[in-house]
């Protein structure tokens, strides 16, 4: 069966996705109206931006006049935490997700059954993308819970109509006996993930065509080409990117298509600008720059260019899938130091505010690496005269507690080895925080 | 009567010990005893040494991580089960012995001693005077 499908494309929503530029332009000029007055309205904090910018609701009459507007940035989310930023009262919202933050204050982003419909949408439109239809059996091997990528997938699947199979991460035996089992044809996980499973398929002597999955969609970590390849020659699969942050709702922001060469950034919902982190200006189309997004009809958390740090490019070069939304490059970087370590984002500072609160100097080194596809984080820190006792246990336990605290902060284990003074490499007296030994 | 020992942290990597053997010779500090522990990372040397204070300056130059601990070094009864009279004395006072490790025999008396890290180093050391146990001084170490 495998190769005979998936020639034909197929759309969730193909009147939207499918719709002229011109069409596009005149719903976001629509709804960014509308989104503007209703924050003017209803949130204050971010008011009190445009004020200070001196522009008021009705400054913005189109999608032209969006860089008129004031940026938000990971900054204002901890500011206004945890409620300055709520669109709409707490009795219209439904649920919450949530990102580990910095300095110990998570991202938590709010959502109306509406926000929710309007990102189940998008994933049913990136499972679609990749081939779903109501024949298929959609195993989501992303997280469940706080992290938007299981119920993001999910909710896609159901709008679908595949048959859900909600088996969260990890226990990647069962994955594979409910894969083969239940003949699953469409994986969604970390790409990291995905290849795993795949060396475990190997380990056990399945080959490609044992396995009945046609495609796979993953996400939350980046990813290259050559991973790419090789999780498709593994699995016998089309590998699909998907793109997406908890501050505009989850996975499903942008996915790709069956061309395989960016990711379709859903329009109807999401402006997408390309800004020069430093200036602040918009550049023209096509240039490398800051990717900004504002969210055009999100009701409970209206993020208004905000400011995603990730790094890439903008293209609307006519797609071959018959997509007529603007794709965007896998992000080749970020503005900031946030890693991605296992899906989970980290930031260098979260992991010096554990070790100050432990007795610790901040002088520490992170060292990441992917090892049998998997991220391995090893946080080293320098022992301090302070911290240094005769009793090897007491040591072990200060050692234990910080793996422990770094785990409730980061929400990922963290090796911690303690490192005899001034080891840790200086380079032009400034020391070296992150060594990241990823290809990828 | 208890000796200063030195506890120094080492990283267990190849090379770590030999910094601290090297600083150690290059200053002419005279060890005494040695006893190395360590966990999967992590290591640490004690030892007795001529001059405790001296060699704890000089290891804080050389940019070493070290404590001084206080220690008691006893001479074992020489008489078979000498050790173990020996253990059943703190056993007796309910003094934890949290370390021990042994030294050579000593160069005039020819006895074998050991060195404990007790929980309580004063009453250990009143009730192993009692029992008419020899506790070596720091000046009495240099000769083990």
């Amino acid at each position: 069966m495998k190769g005979v499908l998936g020639t034909m494309e197929r759309y969730y929503q193909e009147e939207i996705e499918c719709a002229p530029y011109e069409k596009i332009r005149q719903i976001q000029s629509e709804r960014l109206v509308q989104q503007v007055k209703r924050v003017w309205d209803n949130v204050p904090y971010y008011r009190k931006k445009m004020e200070e910018k001196g522009v008021t609701p009705e400054d913005i009459k189109s999608v032209d006049d969006l860089h008129k507007l004031p940026f938000l940035s990971k900054y204002d989310l901890r500011e206004a935490y945890p409620y300055g930023l709520l669109g709409k009262p707490l009795s219209e919202c439904v649920r919450i997700h949530s990102t580990s933050g910095t300095t110990g204050k998570r991202v938590v982003a709010y959502y109306t059954q509406h926000d929710i419909d309007l990102w189940e949408d998008c994933c049913a439109r990136a499972l679609m993308a990749a081939g779903a239809t109501n024949e298929d059996v959609v195993q989501v091997a992303y997280g469940y819970g706080l992290f938007t990528g299981g119920a993001g997938l999910h909710g896609g699947s159901h709008k679908v109509g595949s048959l859900t199979v909600p088996i969260s991460s990890g226990n990647t035996d069962r994955q594979i006996m409910f894969a083969m089992d239940l003949s699953a044809t469409i994986l969604c996980c970390t790409p990291s993930y995905a290849a795993y499973l795949g060396e475990r398929m190997k380990e056990l002597g399945y080959g490609p065509d044992d396995i009945p999955l046609k495609a796979g969609i993953f996400g939350a970590e980046a990813w290259s080409e050559e991973m790419r390849k090789s999780i498709e020659e593994t699995l016998g699969i089309k590998a699909y990117d998907i793109y997406g942050l908890t501050e505009l709702s989850g996975p499903g922001v942008a996915f790709e298509c069956s061309a395989q060469s960016g990711m379709h950034i859903n329009e109807d919902h999401f402006i997408a600008e390309i800004i020069d982190p430093d200036t602040e200006e918009v550049l023209p189309e096509g240039s490398i720059g800051e990717l900004v997004f504002t969210a055009v009809d999100k009701e409970a958390f209206p993020m208004i260019r905000y400011r995603t740090r990730d790094i890439c490019k903008l293209t609307r070069e006519k797609c071959s899938c018959g997509r007529t939304h603007v794709k965007m490059a896998k992000p080749m970087g970020r503005s900031d130091d946030m890693l991605i370590i296992r899906g989970v984002n980290v930031f260098p500072s979260q992991i010096e505010t554990v070790l100050l609160n432990n007795g610790y100097a901040a002088n520490y080194q992170i060292i990441v690496d992917r090892v049998n596809n998997t991220d391995t984080f090893d946080v080293q820190v320098e022992m301090t005269p302070e911290m240094f006792t005769d009793n090897i246990g007491e040591i072990e336990a200060h050692q234990r507690k910080l793996s422990d605290d770094l785990k409730a902060m980061l929400g990922i284990k963290a090796k911690v080895s303690l490192l005899a003074p001034k080891s840790i490499a200086r380079s032009e007296g400034k020391a070296v925080r992150v060594v990241d030994k990823r290809k990828i | 009567m208890s000796v200063k020992q030195i506890s120094v942290f080492l990283e267990n990597k190849p090379g770590s010990l030999k910094k601290l053997t090297g600083v150690l010779a290059e200053h002419k500090i005279d060890m005494r005893a040695i006893s190395m522990v360590e966990t999967r990372d992590f290591g640490i040397a004690r030892i007795v040494v001529d001059d405790p204070f001296t060699a704890a300056n000089i290891l804080k130059e050389e940019d070493f991580i070290s404590k001084l601990n206080s220690v008691l070094v006893v001479e074992i009864p020489d008489e078979t089960g000498g050790l173990d009279k020996l253990i059943n004395i703190f056993t007796e006072a309910e003094v934890n012995i949290e370390y021990m490790y042994a030294v050579s025999a000593h160069r005039t008396t020819k006895k074998a001693c050991m060195i404990f890290r007790v929980a309580d180093t004063k009453a250990a050391e009143a009730r192993l005077l009692a029992k008419g146990l020899k506790i070596l001084t720091q000046d009495e170490v240099m000769d083990i």
